[in-house]
């Protein structure tokens, strides 16, 4: 953070700085200091931190069962996303393996905290281009997701579900029908939000063509997710280096060549019938067993360090841990796909009008909170 | 050397043919290398490593370690664009000296390394020469402490 205060500077000329943020509605807590000439806008500097806690170091303090709820905080939206990765690498250092059945319920949240994910990026998306009813219709089936995970989780937004060695308890016995009605209830509604939002004029002419982020660019800087996607790069964890049991599915990784919004849009829309797709698989695939290995006593394990990354809704999530072998990590480093991404931020917005701008910061997906930590 | 690795055991050595005893394998396994070096040598190595096809820094990041006065540094490198190379995470490492916590920027081979740069630099107080925005990202401008990530820092109520 830097130069806190809401001004309006004069740089002489036509140019204006201006300051979007923190308390901008829908942008979470986050500044872009953006300078205009006339409509366009000719500079623009990120400044996030504004809900920074120092969640690297406070990770530090904690053992390796306290900290999923802890590293959860950050993107409670897609809470499976942000904690299987460490649990991920946690197995690593205290070198255990969860049984098949918890590899399979694993994904089921994953895919499940995706949709619930996406969907709520949808709704915000509305807002941000004056559509209310795109607001109100991914906010209301969103629920619909959130009481799927709510019935294996436990509650409706931090599961904590995933833990070292398996996940906490056994999904219940009438979740296959209850997830299959709900999707075929989705899979309807998202040809109505193709009449209603993505097919409609009014959206298309204020995302297409606005935000182009060419195939070199996404490379070059360092973007993930589905903006890399958007922009024509069919890399997607799951496939790239396959976790739990995303080797034993089908599934196709949506991709478009234009690197535009509407791009990025689309491709989050086909990533909600892909993630539906998994989980289906999995529910036929998926036997009775064993949920998790138990381990006694207190977690810790040999000096030594693990890298693991996982698909979140956002992009790919890394986790570097280190242990000296105490029962609390030394060194917990976090690598975020909202932090990477906010590079490209600059990048998109330099060129456009200031009328894009909403267009093009929320079709990003950013996530101030995760990106802070 | 195992044929199970094969790709990475061919990255690792085509590197060790180019830089001799100036690098050092940490260890090669399964999608991941990991090589460190000195810090006058790092630039040299991002960009072999570039040359090799690794095309972003998914992730940098630094670790104290006060009893042997040192500063680890680390940029985690990957592929995006090509699948043979995609489920490799490509780790180069270097230490520096904490009395003289500087090394040099590597965001002209890798420009996505920029905030990572600038994040360490906030968390550790290792500068980045070269890099044209050493300041503040996530930090409150009225952190009047020392280095948040440095392992003399004490949480407060923790100590």
């Amino acid at each position: 953070m830097q130069n806190a205060g809401m001004n309006i500077e004069d740089k002489g000329g036509d140019k204006l700085v201006l300051h979007v943020g923190p308390q901008h509605p829908g942008s979470g807590h986050f500044r872009l200091i953006i300078t205009v000439d006339g409509d366009y806008i000719v500079g623009a500097k990120p400044d996030p931190g504004y809900v920074h806690r120092g969640a690297e170091k406070m990770a530090e303090y904690r053992d390796y069962i306290q900290n999923i709820p802890h590293l959860e905080r950050p993107v409670i939206i897609d809470a499976t996303g942000v904690t299987l990765p460490y649990v991920l690498a946690a197995e690593k250092i205290i070198d255990v393996e969860a049984p098949e059945r918890a590899q399979y319920i694993r994904m089921i949240m994953a895919e499940l905290n995706r949709v619930i994910s996406h969907l709520y990026w949808l709704g915000i998306y509305g807002i941000f281009l004056g559509h209310s009813t795109m607001f109100m219709w991914p906010m209301g089936d969103r629920e619909l997701f959130i009481d799927l995970a709510e019935s294996i989780g436990g509650t409706r937004v931090t599961f904590s579900y995933v833990v070292p060695g398996g996940v906490r308890n056994d999904m219940p016995t009438h979740f296959k029908e209850r997830a299959l009605k709900t999707f075929d209830y989705f899979e309807k509604r998202i040809e109505e939000y193709k009449k209603i939002f993505f097919n409609n004029p009014i959206m298309t002419a204020r995302t297409e063509s606005i935000g182009i982020m060419s195939q070199a660019d996404a490379i070059k800087l360092g973007i993930t997710g589905s903006n890399l996607r958007a922009a024509g790069i069919d890399s997607d964890t799951r496939k790239d280096e396959p976790y739990c049991l995303y080797d034993r599915v089908d599934f196709e990784i949506p991709t478009r060549k234009e690197g535009d919004s509407y791009a990025r849009c689309i491709v989050r829309l086909e990533e909600l019938q892909q993630s539906m797709n998994i989980i289906k698989q999995v529910l036929d695939l998926i036997e009775p067993g064993p949920i998790k290995q138990v381990i006694g006593g207190v977690m810790r394990g040999e000096p030594g360090e693990a890298f693991v990354r996982t698909e979140a809704a956002r992009g790919t999530m890394f986790y570097h841990i280190v242990s000296n072998g105490e029962k609390y990590p030394y060194r917990v480093k976090i690598s975020v796909p909202s932090f990477r991404n906010l590079i490209g931020m600059t990048h998109l917005l330099v060129g456009s009008k200031l009328a894009d701008m909403p267009a093009i910061y929320w079709s990003l997906d950013y996530w101030p909170v995760e990106a802070d930590r | 050397m195992s044929a199970k690795f094969a790709t990475e055991n061919q990255l690792a050595k085509s590197l060790k043919d180019q830089f001799k005893n100036k690098i050092k394998e940490e260890y090669v396994e399964s999608n991941r290398i990991k090589i460190s070096t000195s810090p006058e040598n790092l630039k040299n190595l991002a960009i072999a490593v570039k040359e090799l096809g690794f095309e972003q820094v998914m992730s940098q990041g630094g670790t104290d370690y006060p009893e042997n006065n040192v500063y680890r540094i680390e940029y985690h490198i990957i592929c995006v664009s090509k699948k043979k190379l995609r489920s490799i995470i490509f780790s180069i490492m270097t230490e520096i000296p904490k009395d003289k916590p500087e090394i040099e920027t590597l965001i002209d081979v890798f420009p996505s390394a920029e905030f990572h740069e600038q994040e360490t630099f906030e968390n550790f107080g290792i500068t980045f020469i070269g890099h044209p925005r050493m300041e503040r990202l996530l930090l409150p401008e009225d952190w009047n402490d020392i280095p948040p990530l440095r392992k003399d820092y004490i949480l407060p109520g923790r100590g």
